[in-house]
């Protein structure tokens, strides 16, 4: 087999590129950016209906609507292109051949069948139960088995993935360790493989009684099982999203982490604790203890959350670091205003960390406390807060990595610089909008998906107050924002990827915007040379923010009416 | 780089430097602070939500608030009894497509023991402008103690989507003085 396998040798790292691997990572991410524009086009209807000025959809097509933008965009998009991520990181990092690529199009072509059939389902219009499916909410069967066939696809994947880790090391083909990205997108891959078992386990039976073949099924045990994939899943995109940081910290500075010990430790956090986040979804449901949700929600006592804050202090002191070495040494954040703000591989990277952090991961923290879910569940404040964690985190460094991979994997150059270079900043800019609004109003107890919030046809009348109407005509505006920002960057990637110009066999790829980025740094980083005092400032900002707020909505809670 | 292997073949040796300890430290001392909030808040807060749930069926459930409604109906409002159950009671109210049955007049400062569940499918009991939410499912009976300490009106919108006629869904709780 070895020996059929053609290889192509990349003329930046001269690593050898398996062609069937090149070909794969290509197809994945193209259908990953299709799903992309179509969920957002569901999202950006979906966010006009919610401006209650505009309120464009009637309330069946807005339903609908909401399931397909669901659908899309947080499973089809984010898991096509964690697939191209996950070739990347071990037939490309590892100098390797791609294990079993007849499988890994296999898995592609179930992942797409399947995508297709729920799609199909949910325009068809009996399947508007949102994306999560609440039971005893009924959606049409082929809902259910899209998904299904959708996520063995998405597993086959992950085996792809293990394969090749096996076949790199038994032929040798890299020396001593994994490196740390492919470190994290293992960390990803298992937790992928636990996400789609939850999956299974619930989806599967859910399809039968679809059927009328199983008579009914626990509302609560299938929440607790369906949010075992639907948060695991999103603890795949943060080890995605996190080891691509590392990437293009390492692609743009040439950033060596500050110790590989530490990072490794804080993906491992992830394994050992992310999964048992299907608690976040529970806090004020029935039937469960109080002990079982504060253990669980906390990921035992935040050992996870502990691990996403190590990573937010060691990816920016790495790339501190760099700088430094790179001659920006001067005053506390030279080395920040001198980084190369016009290449949106970096700005994209850097604001997902920026508002991952402050919005996505301080609000998530809070609204995770048993107590204090009392005041936001189910309001617009968890939309709001897993915007700024899949949108501004997740989708914004994967956009950041694909104007990487567009001139490394599709060896085309890209079109419209001017565009790229302004894309993450209008799309960043319109998302932390929508997150801040979204989590605004349900500060305001403004409900998530909901049609009509001046209730005009309600049977009693209720009326939230105007500050609200307020929040989501902000919010509405955000989101032409974010439009714009998901358009250009689907116009500059398709258009490259297509008409771009083609890169010879030997033309090397420019990167970084850096003098001497690229080079030298891997040999500091040992535990005395480290000065980041920049990215201690940032930390020491970020921890206040968090103490601060975390306080203030214990004073929120504080103010209802006392219960027991 | 991140996208090589480790440059120190034994990198599990390596020391880690002072900032990044620290930064680990407060973060984990952190964590703790966080994780033992929650249990203080069970003893000394007055915020936090019962652990009291009961399988149900729907019949018995709907059977036990009829008997309240019954018993307690002080007038009627758009067709909706308003109930004032007696302080202390045990008080129920139904969700179920797309309604909150009934409508509820509590005495400002008096403890009651409320009952939600609903008849058919999830809903989201959210109770504006305080802003309390609480899940409801078939099959459970939530039982929560509440004080109002507020007089006034309140509604209860659902926010848990419940099929088409989900944002019609409002009922009303008065607090009384």
């Amino acid at each position: 087999m070895a020996t059929a396998t053609e290889f192509r040798t990349c003329p930046n790292t001269g690593l050898k590129v398996d062609l069937a691997a090149e070909r794969l990572i290509k197809a994945n991410a193209v259908v990953a950016i299709v799903f992309l524009a179509i969920g957002g086009l569901f999202g950006i209807l979906v966010a006009f209906t919610r401006w209650p000025a505009v309120h464009l959809l009637p309330a069946d097509w807005f339903y609908l609507a909401l399931t397909a933008h669901g659908l899309d965009v947080l499973l089809v998009w984010i898991i096509f292109f964690e697939i191209a991520v996950l070739y990347f990181a071990s037939a490309v990092l590892l100098n390797s051949r791609l294990a079993a690529p007849k499988f890994a199009w296999a898995g592609f072509v179930l992942m797409v069948v399947g995508a297709l059939i729920t799609n199909v389902a949910v325009l068809q219009g009996d399947s508007s139960v949102m994306f999560t499916s609440y039971v005893p909410m009924r959606a049409a069967p082929n809902f259910y088995l899209g998904l299904i066939l959708f996520a063995v696809g998405a597993l086959i994947g992950c085996f792809v993935f293990f394969g090749t880790l096996v076949v790199a090391k038994a032929e040798k083909t890299y020396e001593g360790s994994i490196p740390l990205v492919t470190f994290g997108a293992m960390t990803a891959a298992i937790i992928a493989v636990f996400t789609i078992v939850s999956g299974a386990i619930i989806l599967i039976p859910t399809w039968l009684w679809s059927y009328g073949l199983i008579p009914d099924i626990d509302p609560v045990i299938y929440k607790l099982i369906w949010w075992g994939m639907g948060h695991s899943s999103q603890q795949i995109n943060v080890s995605a999203h996190v080891a691509i940081w590392y990437a293009i910290a390492a692609l743009v500075f040439g950033a060596k982490p500050l110790s590989e010990k530490v990072s490794r430790m804080a993906f491992l956090m992830y394994i050992l604790f992310l999964q048992i986040a299907s608690a976040h979804h529970m806090l004020v449901e029935p039937g469960l203890s109080s002990e079982w949700k504060i253990f669980n929600t906390s990921y035992a006592m935040y050992l996870a959350v502990l691990g996403s804050m190590v990573h937010g202090m060691t990816v920016p002191g790495s790339i501190e670091a760099a700088q430094r070495k790179n001659g920006y040494d001067r005053g506390l954040f030279e080395w920040l205003r001198k980084a190369p703000w016009g290449n949106p591989a970096f700005s994209g990277m850097f604001l997902s960390l920026l508002m991952f952090g402050f919005l996505g991961g301080i609000s998530g923290v809070v609204m995770g406390v048993e107590q204090i879910n009392l005041i936001m569940h189910n309001t617009l404040y968890v939309p709001g807060h897993f915007h700024a964690t899949v949108v501004a985190g997740t989708t914004l460094a994967f956009m950041a990595i694909t104007y990487v991979l567009v001139p490394l994997i599709f060896r085309r150059e890209l079109i419209l610089k001017g565009w790229a270079r302004l894309q993450p900043y209008v799309f960043g800019i319109g998302v932390a909008g929508n997150s801040l609004f979204m989590m605004g109003a349900g500060t305001l107890g403004v409900s998530r998906r909901h049609w009509d919030i001046s209730f005009a046809d309600a049977s009693l009348p209720f009326d939230y107050p105007a500050a609200a109407f307020l929040m989501m005509g902000l919010n509405g505006i955000s989101a032409i924002l974010a439009m714009l920002g998901g358009l250009m960057f689907v116009i500059v990637v398709v258009g490259s990827v297509f008409f771009g110009r083609k890169l010879g066999a030997d033309e090397k790829v420019s990167l970084g915007e850096v003098a001497g980025s690229g080079r030298a740094v891997a040999s500091y980083g040992s535990s005395d040379t480290i000065k980041i005092p920049g990215t201690a400032v940032l930390v020491a900002i970020f921890f206040i923010a968090f103490v601060l707020y975390y306080f203030v909505n214990w004073k929120y809670l504080s103010e209802i009416w006392p219960m027991s | 780089m991140a996208l090589t292997p480790p440059s120190e073949r034994i990198w599990w040796k390596e020391p880690i430097a002072k900032i990044e300890l620290t930064w680990i430290l407060i973060a984990f001392c952190w964590g703790l602070i966080m994780f033992f909030m929650m249990i203080y808040w069970h003893g000394a807060g007055e915020q936090n939500l019962s652990n009291e749930t009961y399988r149900i069926k729907p019949e018995v459930f709907a059977e036990r608030a009829q008997a309240m409604i019954d018993e307690y109906t002080v007038r009627e409002e758009e067709g909706f009894p308003v109930v004032r159950p007696p302080p202390g009671s045990d008080v129920y109210l139904i969700a179920r497509l797309w309604m909150w049955w009934p409508i509820l007049e509590l005495e400002k400062d008096q403890s009651y023991r409320l009952h939600l569940s609903s008849l058919d499918w999830q809903h989201g009991f959210s109770l504006q402008p305080v802003n309390i939410n609480v899940q409801v499912h078939p099959g459970y009976d939530l039982v929560m103690t509440i004080k109002p300490d507020v007089a006034g009106e309140y509604g209860v919108v659902c926010n848990e989507y419940c099929g088409l006629g989900h944002h019609n869904m409002v009922g009303k709780i008065y607090v009384v003085e």
